[in-house]
């Protein structure tokens, strides 16, 4: 019995490879199993080496593993290319239609199963994806019936027939390959799961979910890769609230529209990724010297430019930090997990609304699109909290009178109304500007406003702006990352631990303004620090050296190919250091 | 019920004596009044240059954002609180140079929307560079030895974007002008309206005396039918775009508001921002 399974299914894009491994884990998620899967993709629509690994556990996962127990090719490329992630006692599982041929470097056995040729005889070859899941389900010794309730949720719209071919192609592929390698097979059962129903999704999912949940009722996007999933769930989603998307000509109409929608009202949100952030950076100035509002969502992915568009990196950092000109307020914070995806998008509509001021959610590429087995949501943790919004109930002002939306307060943050508001009437402009929004280049108004928005986020308060598990006051090792490292980071401790290692973590979820308070006595208490980050300059790590100070303690531990981290990867570079 | 002097504010405008813009501005507030608006329920939406300014000239909600990107701004405004009346307005440079995308989509989508270009033939506030609606040959700063570029036709540009709603003034015909911004504001989508607003301080070829001599009113072209765009496109054709009036108004294409599936008919800013539990349970278990 094993507790852990690593199966990746690969292929030409275009295939099929994405929804054989989408109906292996739906099916396995409802089992009780916790499900990691990560696809590896390229920028285009038909074509090229693509493929769908997924882990599958009895415990939590949120990452990739470092090995591979089965392997399903439906062309040599796929063996070639990943042949190697196998361990010794792996399977491949090949369609027989391309001859496949085995590597000579490894000891993982290889089955040809006629997947195509079977998924013909029953009526189509598309079916040949069905043929491999049985092929698997006998290496696994699974009850085929697990994956009916799925395969008529996806094909059932077509009709009886379509699912029971289907199902047809799934049991001749477990009884052929339980026929023909009868004895021969390894034996991977997995121990049984706990039967529990998770939820199974991608972090862009929890955003968007997220969103609704903080009350978002109007996105202004534009396509693309990693963030679209974002918007196309709203599109779906906000009709039955009586909000909208909107898919603007560009991601400056995306960002000033979101800017246009949050001044009228109400609360709006734009997402992209790398290249639309750049665009964007002049719009976020305005909403901070505006103090409108505003919340985006960056799912980072390889840079500069359009980069490895379809590849994990986390390099937006300082940008994301310090894009636009001048001197803003802005808040940076950067969920680690997809629970906390869901309850910090939700958030960030309360911290934009109460801190009036551009709040970015980060995320990268394998935290937006790893799709994951996810432990329930908390709903009555979400709170609506609108700052110093007034709708109604002003005083007139006197011989036509402007409301003071950018009056000085202790706090740095002005009352706040909208249009349609009586007698609250007032100028709002990206020019610097006096208490009632009318332009004004004085000198004294110049540092009284400065002084006010950037004092707003001084006193940030946000729930766990650190993530931390530090069991050990004088640590050997302090881990430090941000966003969807956190799963290899915890998988890496665990080793090290095993390793007699006394190890902390810390992942950054509060990026800007960043955290010092919460960090340094970790950082202080610990021998050593690495920080692990997908980038090649290591920016967290520069960050917490400018913050935190200690730079002769810190090591940096990047890696940019587009690849996340494996566990043995983090492992490894910490064990070096002792 | 509020007057246009409702309308005005206390800002002395920084354009120079002369210009066509204060015309412009006192249209707006005529409009406005004429067609029964409160101050508070009007938001008038304004790019950068010396027309940018203008929202913070007028009584009422006003947001002067960045340079080109005031279309979008009033599009997210209006679909915030369908209730208000929303102008979004600005120069030449905004919005057929570097906000032109804006203004073609603005015009596909059919937002419910007033847009009001000021337009000089000129950039004003830069101190006088050449502008997409520049006649080739026209001498700027930065075309010394004249404009190569062909200018745009912003009428016929609408037109073929699939334009509900186009008219072009000139600042002086005040009563004309205030007639077109009501037909704007009342008419349900994107209404684009360019008025030609002198530049007297960089702009000496476009002159108040120029446009006089070459601009032909429709209503004094027999037969004109503002709601036939073949003969909309071929009057401007005809005359240049040099021609003043509702150039083609389509009264039948409901606009974007009325076609997007779901849309609140109350504006979005009253809606509920809480999910109840029931509701949040059935979102989740599409994932299970």
């Amino acid at each position: 019995m094993i507790n852990q399974l690593s199966w990746k299914v690969g292929g030409q894009q275009g295939e099929g490879i994405e929804s054989t491994g989408e109906i292996f884990a739906i099916a396995l998620n409802r089992l009780g199993y916790y499900l990691y899967g990560y696809r590896h993709f390229s920028s285009r629509i038909k074509g090229g080496h693509t493929n769908n690994k997924i882990r599958v556990s009895t415990t939590q996962v949120r990452t990739i593993s470092d090995d591979l127990d089965i392997l399903v090719a439906f062309d040599q490329e796929t063996i070639d290319l990943n042949y190697k992630e196998l361990h010794s006692n792996g399977v491949i599982l090949a369609d027989a239609k391309f001859n496949p041929k085995k590597p000579e470097d490894t000891e993982s056995s290889l089955y040809a199963v006629p997947f195509t040729e079977i998924a013909t005889e029953l009526g189509t070859s598309l079916m040949k994806n069905m043929v491999a899941i049985g092929a698997t389900s006998a290496v696994l010794d699974l009850d085929i019936q697990v994956f009916e309730e799925v395969v008529r949720e996806i094909f059932g719209k077509k009709g009886d027939q379509v699912v029971a071919k289907n199902m047809d192609a799934i049991k001749a592929g477990y009884n052929y390959t339980k026929e023909k390698m009868d004895g021969n097979l390894p034996t991977m059962q997995l121990e049984k799961a706990d039967g529990k129903h998770r939820m199974f999704m991608i972090g862009n999912d929890a955003i968007a979910l997220g969103a609704l949940a903080g009350g978002c009722r109007f996105m202004a996007a534009y396509p693309i890769t990693p963030a679209s999933d974002i918007m196309e769930y709203l599109i779906k989603k906000l009709p039955a609230l009586g909000g909208t998307v909107i898919q603007t000509e560009d991601e400056i109409a995306a960002c000033t529209m979101a800017i246009g929608a949050s001044y009228g009202g109400v609360r709006a949100l734009t997402a992209s990724s790398g290249p639309g952030l750049s665009l964007k950076t002049e719009a976020i100035g305005l909403s901070g010297i505006t103090e409108v509002p505003l919340v985006i969502v960056d799912t980072q992915r390889g840079g500069p430019s359009t980069g490895l568009p379809t590849k994990q990196e986390q390099s937006d950092l300082m940008a994301m930090i310090y894009s636009t000109h001048g001197e803003i307020p802005k808040i940076v914070i950067a969920p680690s997990t997809v629970e906390e995806a869901f309850y910090d998008t939700a958030e960030a509509f309360n911290l934009a609304e109460e801190y009036q001021c551009p709040v970015i959610v980060l995320s990268d590429l394998q935290l937006s699109l790893g799709k994951q087995t996810v432990e329930p949501l908390d709903f009555s943790k979400v709170e609506i909290r609108r700052g110093k919004l007034v709708t109604e109930g002003l005083p007139e002002i006197p011989n036509k009178g402007y409301f003071k939306r950018y009056e000085i307060t202790e706090d740095g943050i002005s009352p706040r109304t909208i249009p349609g508001v009586k007698n609250g009437i007032h100028h709002v402009t990206g020019v610097e500007h006096a208490e009632t929004g009318k332009p004004s280049e004085a000198a004294e108004n110049r540092i009284a406003q400065m002084n006010k928005r950037l004092r707003k986020v001084e006193h940030i308060r946000f729930n766990t702006p650190v993530y931390k598990n530090a069991p050990h006051e004088d640590a050997d090792l302090l881990i430090v990352g941000f966003n969807s490292t956190r799963g290899v980071i915890e998988e890496a401790m665990g080793r090290l631990e095993k390793d007699g290692l006394k190890v902390n973590h810390a992942q950054i979820r509060l990026i800007h303004p960043f955290p010092t308070d919460e960090l340094l006595p970790l950082v202080r208490s610990a021998k050593k620090v690495i920080v692990v980050e997908n980038n090649a300059t290591g920016q967290l790590a520069n960050i917490v050296k400018m913050n935190v100070g200690y730079a002769e303690k810190i090591t940096k531990f990047v890696k940019y190919d587009g690849n996340p981290f494996l566990p043995h990867e983090v492992h490894s570079k910490c064990k070096e250091l002792f | 019920m509020a007057t246009f002097k409702d309308f005005r504010n206390d800002v002395k405008p920084n354009w120079c004596p002369g210009c066509g813009d204060f015309s412009v501005q006192a249209a707006i507030q005529r409009a406005a009044a004429n067609v029964g608006l409160e101050p508070e329920k009007l938001a008038v939406i304004s790019g950068i240059g010396c027309s940018g300014r203008i929202s913070g000239y007028i009584n009422s909600y006003g947001f002067h954002g960045i340079h080109g990107r005031s279309l979008p701004i009033a599009q997210g405004v209006k679909m915030a609180n369908r209730d208000l009346t929303v102008i979004a307005s600005g120069g030449d440079g905004d919005g057929y140079a570097i906000g032109m995308a804006h203004t073609i989509h603005s015009i596909r989508r059919n937002i419910d929307i007033t847009y009001i270009v000021m337009d000089n033939q000129i950039y004003g506030l830069t101190k006088g560079q050449t502008s997409p609606r520049s006649a080739v040959g026209f001498k700027t700063k930065s075309t010394p030895m004249g404009s190569i570029e062909q200018a745009i036709s912003p009428m016929e540009m609408a037109l073929t974007a699939g334009a509900t709603f186009v008219a072009q003034s000139f600042s002086t015909d005040l009563k004309d002008l205030v007639s077109l911004i009501e037909a704007g504001i009342k008419h349900k989508g994107f209404s684009l309206i360019n008025v030609f607003s002198p530049c007297v301080t960089y702009n000496k070829i476009n002159t108040y005396d120029w446009f006089k001599e070459n601009l032909t009113k429709l209503s004094d072209v027999e037969g004109y039918d503002p709601s036939n765009r073949e003969m909309a496109m071929q009057t401007l054709m005809k005359h240049n775009s040099l021609v003043t009036g509702l150039i083609y108004q389509n009264v039948d294409h409901p606009s974007y508001q009325d076609l997007v599936h779901g849309y609140s008919e109350t504006p979005l800013t009253e809606s509920d921002l809480n999910l109840n539990q029931e509701h949040f349970d059935k979102l989740v278990a599409e994932f299970m």
